[in-house]
């Protein structure tokens, strides 16, 4: 393999301000069989990365504390404000409680986040790999950590260097402590998702919580360790398939990180009290490359490995303040504003345009219909099954029975007295030793659950043979709710 | 490395292949995917020392580990067994009204009633006891030999035509092997016809009606009754209602008394232990058609269809 020459270092001339960064994912320096880079992201200061530390603190909060919430849904009921019940087969989320038969919320919900990411691309790019995801955040929080113990860039860079020593395998021993026991939580904070989180928190530290608990926890406790840990960026430029995707995303409206080449170029070092005349603002002093986590080179254009997490934006603006240019050299800035500055006309950010707001309008759509349908949604419904075997009964006096099996169910907390009608078959009628003078049977439907009721209906003989169409309908003794399912009477000929 | 040539663009090694011109680049794998392939590698060679891998000769390695799929269904099943002891247990003294009146207890016995069921009795009786020609319909409410559930339970026990000595036990002679001549069983086919609800769409011929009527009442009067309301403790079925074990044609009702066909049920009593059995009676009792267990101290029986869901016909 032949050596790839690295760019000239610059650092001589730019005084301080310049590193010797390379960036080692870019194109030029990649070569297919080539082993992974380490990279050294510097720690950048700034807007962004303000606005990255809260973003951090606030979705790490929001994955640890969520399973410990408690919502009360009264007595014996469960009290966790967001848990999958696998067993129960039921999904509380706070006032929300689901049943199997309505994941088309859980569809509902990827839609809703479907279109929210198309929505943040179309108008800032990728924001959700810059700030949301987490593999960005965690990655994030490991290279804190790493920081803490190792140093900034320069020092880690220095550590890895050094021969063996009790210092380095001390520091490095401590990150990975460290780095172990966030995975570790991190693992543990997402069983607590599907049971209730103290009582398994309690099972998980005497070693009584299930195999499968333990599984999981070991599961994500290794992914976490190993993709924030050890292979972070690579996730984003080899195994994820957002980045691909991304390019259909959005358009030359969008915003995105971008070098203002118009305005940096002919980049060149500048030393104090240099002229500005005739060059570009850019001093290629390498401190965009230094902070990048994916390391690259902005000034390459746009690039597959840009995950836009802006720390290049710090990077520069806090270069441009000291040699007293102005900000925005790297910026959230479009396409279409770039030809615009090169083609003389003046750079104007379209944040609404058909695009956004199809997206915009198709996220409310989707959003009321859901806030629709949850505040609207029945608590009581019906199924009917009927015998298939055998499909009718001729019974001694001639008339004809077909049997069916009512799924009553109570999707509210506490019992209540049904009664069971059939309607749409005049003739008919139900049959069973409580059956009231209207035809009714009264049944208990069990709290929060299905009640299974077996029902027989009887037509005369009198009924011509073949398939009659025939209604159940539930009413709630107390309520008056309705709830109501077709169904079928089948009178055959000769048995 | 040996001399291998290089792409000029790509940088790549070639295979040295080569196809009208186009030459293929040996284009490395990807790191990561390489350390997959060797990882699986490695797992399977600590999976054949682990688990049960080889086979050889009549046998297989059987691994360190020693895990055994039979052995384990074989727990599972004993487990399950032991699991629902209890309930069984329960079962075996509870009469249909203790069933009925405890939930639990009642989806516990149709569940393992109709499993039982399932497995041994719908080969003849058919998927939810739909009946066939010749097997008796068991949802309806017509019983040969009774419908209360101590009356299934017992034909459970000891079978029909069995070899258990109590089984229950009814012979219809084959009128039509030299007892009676054939004008006289087509007598007595419109007879049965014309005092059964068949008639409504059979309409007997009267006037071989008329001659059968003698006929029966010598005949078939005995186990049948005078009225053909039939005898459930000869297991005579009743022949008022229009519902027939062989068949409900002219010619089927002519055939039955020409041949006095019976069926075998084989006795489950020694087979399935007391709480199966009543899991099974309360099972069919619950098909549909089942009828209340008669008060211990029966008065003097009254010759008409005892069935509680529905009144006898009559004509
Ligand atoms: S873009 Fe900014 S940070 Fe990057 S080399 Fe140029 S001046 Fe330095
Ligand atoms: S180029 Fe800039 S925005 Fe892109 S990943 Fe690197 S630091 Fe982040």
């Amino acid at each position: 393999m032949s050596k790839v020459t690295l760019i000239p270092k610059p650092a001589a001339q730019n005084g301080e301000l310049a590193v010797d960064a390379a960036p080692v994912n870019s194109k030029s320096y990649r070569e297919l069989y080539k082993k992974r880079e380490q990279i050294y992201p510097k720690l950048a200061h700034g807007v962004f990365r303000n606005l990255k530390w809260a973003a951090m603190i606030v979705l790490l909060a929001i994955y640890y504390v969520t399973p410990w919430l408690r919502w009360d849904r009264g007595a014996g009921r469960v009290d966790q404000a967001v848990l999958v019940d696998f067993e129960h087969s039921r999904f509380y989320f706070f006032f929300i409680e689901l049943w199997p038969q309505e994941v088309y919320y859980i569809t509902g919900l990827l839609i809703l986040g479907a279109f929210g990411i198309f929505l943040s691309s179309a108008m800032f790019g990728r924001v959700w790999c810059g700030y949301a995801c987490p593999q960005t955040v965690w990655t994030d929080l490991f290279i804190y950590v790493e920081r803490l113990f190792e140093g900034d860039r320069n020092a880690r860079m220095r550590l890895d260097k050094a021969p063996l020593s009790l210092e380095k395998v001390g520091r490095k021993a401590g990150k990975h402590i460290v780095w172990l026991m966030i995975a570790a939580a991190t693992g543990g904070a997402w069983v607590f998702y599907f049971a209730d989180a103290p009582t398994l928190f309690r099972e998980l530290f005497t070693g009584t919580a299930s195999t499968s608990a333990y599984l999981f926890v070991g599961i994500l406790t290794f992914t976490t360790y190993a993709l924030a840990g050890t292979m972070r960026e690579q996730v984003c430029t080899y195994m994820c398939p957002w980045p691909r995707i991304q390019a259909a995303m959005i358009d030359k409206d969008a915003l995105s990180v971008t070098y203002r080449a118009d305005r940096g170029e002919p980049r060149s070092p500048h030393k104090k009290n240099d002229t500005w005349e005739g060059r570009g603002d850019c001093i290629d002093c390498h401190q965009c490359v230094a902070v990048c986590p994916q390391g690259i080179d902005i000034r390459d254009g746009d690039q597959l490995e840009c995950i836009n997490c802006a720390l290049c934006i710090d990077a520069c603006d806090a270069v441009m303040d000291k040699v007293g240019r102005p900000r925005g050299l790297i910026a959230y800035d479009s396409y279409a504003n770039q030809q615009r500055r090169q083609s003389g006309q003046h750079a104007s950010y379209r944040l609404i345009r058909p695009r956004t707001i199809i997206y915009g309008v198709l996220l409310a759509i989707v959003g009321a219909v859901m806030l629709y349908g949850l505040s609207t949604r029945d608590t009581l419904d019906l199924n009917v099954i009927r015998d298939r075997s055998p499909p009718f009964v001729r019974l001694a006096d001639g008339s004809i029975r077909n049997d069916y099996v009512v799924k009553i169910m109570n999707m509210t907390d506490r019992p209540r007295q049904v009664a069971i009608t059939i309607a749409g078959l005049t003739a008919a009628r139900l049959q069973a030793p409580n059956v009231s003078a209207e035809g009714e049977i009264v049944v208990t439907a069990q709290a929060d659950r299905v009640s299974a009721v077996r029902l027989h209906v009887i037509a005369p003989n009198t009924l011509s043979s073949g398939s009659h169409d025939l209604t159940f309908t539930l009413r709630d003794v107390e309520t008056g709710d309705l709830a109501a399912s077709p169904s079928a009477f089948l009178a055959g000929g000769e048995q | 490395m040996t001399n291998r040539e290089r792409d000029e663009v790509s940088g790549t090694e070639t295979t040295g292949h080569e196809w009208d011109g186009l030459k293929e680049l040996d284009t490395p794998l990807p790191r990561w995917w390489l350390f997959i392939f060797y990882a699986t590698i490695v797992a399977a060679i600590i999976y054949w020392v682990l688990m049960p891998a080889w086979p050889i000769g009549n046998g297989y390695t059987k691994g360190i580990l020693g895990w055994s799929d039979r052995a384990n269904v074989a727990a599972d099943v004993q487990g399950l067994r032991s699991a629902r002891a209890p309930m069984f247990e329960r079962l075996a003294t509870a009469t249909s009204t203790d069933i009925a009146g405890d939930p639990e207890l009642q989806q516990f016995a149709r569940a393992a009633g109709a499993s039982v069921f399932g497995d041994y009795c719908a080969t003849c009786h058919g998927a939810g006891g739909a009946g066939a020609p010749g097997f008796p319909v068991l949802a309806d409410d017509v019983w040969i030999w009774g419908g209360a559930m101590s009356d299934i339970e017992r034909t459970l026990q000891v079978g029909i035509r069995s070899d258990h000595p109590d089984t229950r036990m009814s012979l219809m002679p084959a009128f039509g092997s030299g007892i009676l001549s054939a004008q006289q069983i087509g007598d007595v086919t419109e007879y049965v016809i014309s005092i059964s609800a068949a008639n409504n769409r059979l309409e007997a011929n009267t006037i071989a009606a008329g001659r059968g009527a003698a006929v029966y009442q010598e005949q078939c009067g005995v186990c049948h009754g005078a009225t053909g309301a039939g005898d459930r403790t000869l297991g005579a079925p009743s022949l008022v209602d229009d519902v027939w074990l062989y068949g409900g044609s002219r010619a089927e009702i002519r055939r039955q008394i020409e041949l006095g066909r019976g069926g075998v049920m084989p006795a489950w009593g020694e087979r399935f232990d007391a709480g199966t059995l009543r899991a099974l009676a309360y099972y069919v009792h619950d098909l549909g058609g089942g009828e209340a267990d008669a008060p211990p101290p029966a008065p003097a029986a009254a010759p008409v269809e005892p069935s509680q869901t529905t009144p006898a016909p009559l004509r």
